[in-house]
């Protein structure tokens, strides 16, 4: 992650498609698995598969208490794979990673614990016209309990958020700027690093959902200087069940905390509670450890290959993608060129649903999504109901793009267009 | 086992040097081990050049917790604010002679941090005084 650009070790690929044991298998027999749904979920390596396999042979114990080899053993695997996280994301200290159940709970968490602490009636909050649902309905239900009033940065038609607008908005002092990283739509690349520096000059306070960001390229807190980041491990090679939010120290701090149970505490009385040290008082109860343990052991395997390396890997595979599907005479695939986005294509195919793309595609062994990929209000703004996505990731190839171009002209035969 | 439960951390435990309080003392400060519920609270008094002359502890908890502020107690003797200040996990680890993992190192470090609150004037003891 460290890694210069000059440096990119290219991908082998064939070797990397080794690692991912579900690469190997065939959806029906004699045709082979071509996955173009990374976005939604990644696939996950052997390292991680046998991390978790092991943890559960070897270690399985429950955390923090317990004084045995195997708690012992479990405690420190877990707070292992914090420190992993801190470091894979730059942030200053492992105590500011708190593991949440996906980036759905991390935005959520921000929103019920800092959000009602620090957002009263008439207080503003910009989010994009981007946004996946996970950061637009916890701020829905946060904005009708206080009152808070919402602003949307437009969606230029190129696909690039109007920043223009944006540097006007801040004229209504917002106390919260809350932005994706990277469309999981149009796969627009944000400027993250001017907006939370124009948010910051404003007074606001910025989360950024990292969710397609993370897995697919460096992201540091630090040079970003985001108060909060949140994404999930599946979507990077981990396991489900895990995601992580990162917090700004003082934020952190000052918040209140989310869920209230067990390990979240430092002392309990019948009529009062006071609340642990950072990270543990937002993790109440027994954790997802497991899980944690397979995101640690995704982050190695991310690391080993270089986030540098994927990075440009991908921007190989979209901007091939991007040239081929054009070729297909009515595709028309939404977002920006290659070179603003990251490995998403979602496209319509002028009289034939999304849902009878995909199923065609499927009978060749196909995976890609068909669906409003929970960005309804982005899709009402291009006036269509639903796109076809497929999306990349570092197992995949530039053969699969022609398979997937092969397979649309399959839809054009089959509806006679 | 034999190395964990070493003769000084057992004698220590069952007949602490400096369990008891300071009344007026120059500082007091208490706090939890929430993994386990283990409670300390020492207290100094601090002579002329500011340098500790009486320590206290008082709490209850496991042997290792309990030896470990009993130690320090005698540990701090002599020092300044700013050399308690300076103490680190390591210098306790020393002090007891043992190696710990991440659960029982929690046990080991509550008098450190509850002495490391007291001595910066802080509100509350967190786990960064000791890391």
């Amino acid at each position: 992650m460290t890694q210069s650009s000059v440096d990119v070790r290219s991908l082998d690929v064939t070797r990397i498609r080794s690692d991912f044991p579900i690469l190997r298998r065939e959806v029906r027999p004699g045709i082979p698995l071509i996955y173009l749904d990374s976005t939604a979920t990644s696939q996950k390596p052997e390292a991680v598969i046998r991390a978790m396999d092991e943890f559960y042979r070897q270690s399985n114990a429950n955390i923090h208490r317990g004084i045995h080899v195997l708690a012992e053993e479990s405690t420190a695997a877990y707070e292992l794979a914090r420190e992993k996280v801190a470091q894979f994301i730059g942030a200053p200290a492992a105590r500011q990673i708190i593991f949440t159940r996906n980036t759905t709970e991390a935005i959520n968490l921000v929103a019920y614990a800092w959000g009602r602490a620090n957002l009263t009636a008439g207080g503003v909050g910009i989010l994009t016209e981007m946004e996946h649902h996970s950061n637009l309905v916890p701020w829905h239900i946060l904005a009708a309990e206080k009152n808070l009033r919402l602003e949307f940065i437009p969606v230029a038609p190129d696909g690039m958020l109007d920043l223009d607008e944006y540097r006007r908005l801040l004229d209504h002092q917002p106390k919260l700027v809350s932005f994706t990283h990277m469309s999981n739509v149009l796969g627009t690349i944000t400027p993250a690093a001017e907006i939370i520096r124009l948010a910051h000059e404003a007074g606001a306070v910025t989360l950024l959902d990292g969710a397609q960001s993370v897995p697919h390229f460096p992201v540091n807190v630090q040079s970003l200087d985001v108060d909060f980041l949140a994404f999930s491990a599946h979507k990077m090679c981990g396991p489900t069940g895990i995601g992580v939010l990162y917090g700004r120290k003082s934020l952190l701090e000052a918040m209140p905390p989310f869920l209230g149970g067990g390990d979240m505490i430092k002392r309990v009385h019948l009529r009062s509670f006071a609340a642990n040290d950072l990270p543990h008082k937002f993790e109440a109860g027994t954790p997802a450890i497991a899980e944690a343990i397979g995101l640690g052991a995704a982050i190695d395997y991310l690391t080993s290959v270089g986030m540098d390396a994927i990075a440009a890997h991908e921007q190989e595979i979209i901007a091939y993608a991007l040239e081929r599907l054009e070729e297909v005479p009515g595709v028309k695939v939404f977002g920006p060129s290659a070179e603003h986005k990251g490995g998403v294509a979602a496209f319509t195919f002028p009289g034939v649903h999304p849902h009878d793309v995909s199923q065609i595609l499927d009978q060749a062994g196909i995976a890609v999504r068909a669906g409003h990929h929970c960005a309804q209000p982005l899709h009402e703004k291009y006036g269509i109901p639903a796109t076809t996505r497929a999306s990349f990731y570092l197992y995949n190839t530039s053969e699969e793009v022609d398979k997937l171009v092969e397979g649309l002209y399959k839809v054009k035969e089959v509806f006679g267009m | 086992m034999d190395d964990l439960y070493r003769e000084i951390i057992i004698d220590r435990y069952k007949n602490p040097l400096y369990r008891g309080a300071l009344n007026p003392n120059d500082i007091s400060f208490e706090d939890d081990n929430p993994l386990c519920g283990d409670h300390i609270r020492i207290d100094l008094r601090l002579d002329a050049d500011g340098r500790v002359s009486e320590a206290a502890f008082d709490g209850h908890g496991c042997a290792i917790s309990q030896a470990s502020a009993d130690l320090l107690m005698e540990t701090i003797l002599g020092k300044t604010l700013d050399e308690v200040k300076a103490l680190s996990r390591e210098d306790i680890l020393e002090m007891l002679g043992i190696e710990l993992g991440p659960v029982r190192l929690k046990c080991a470090l509550l008098s450190l941090k509850v002495l490391k609150a007291g001595a910066y004037g802080l509100g509350e003891a967190s786990d960064e005084l000791v890391e």
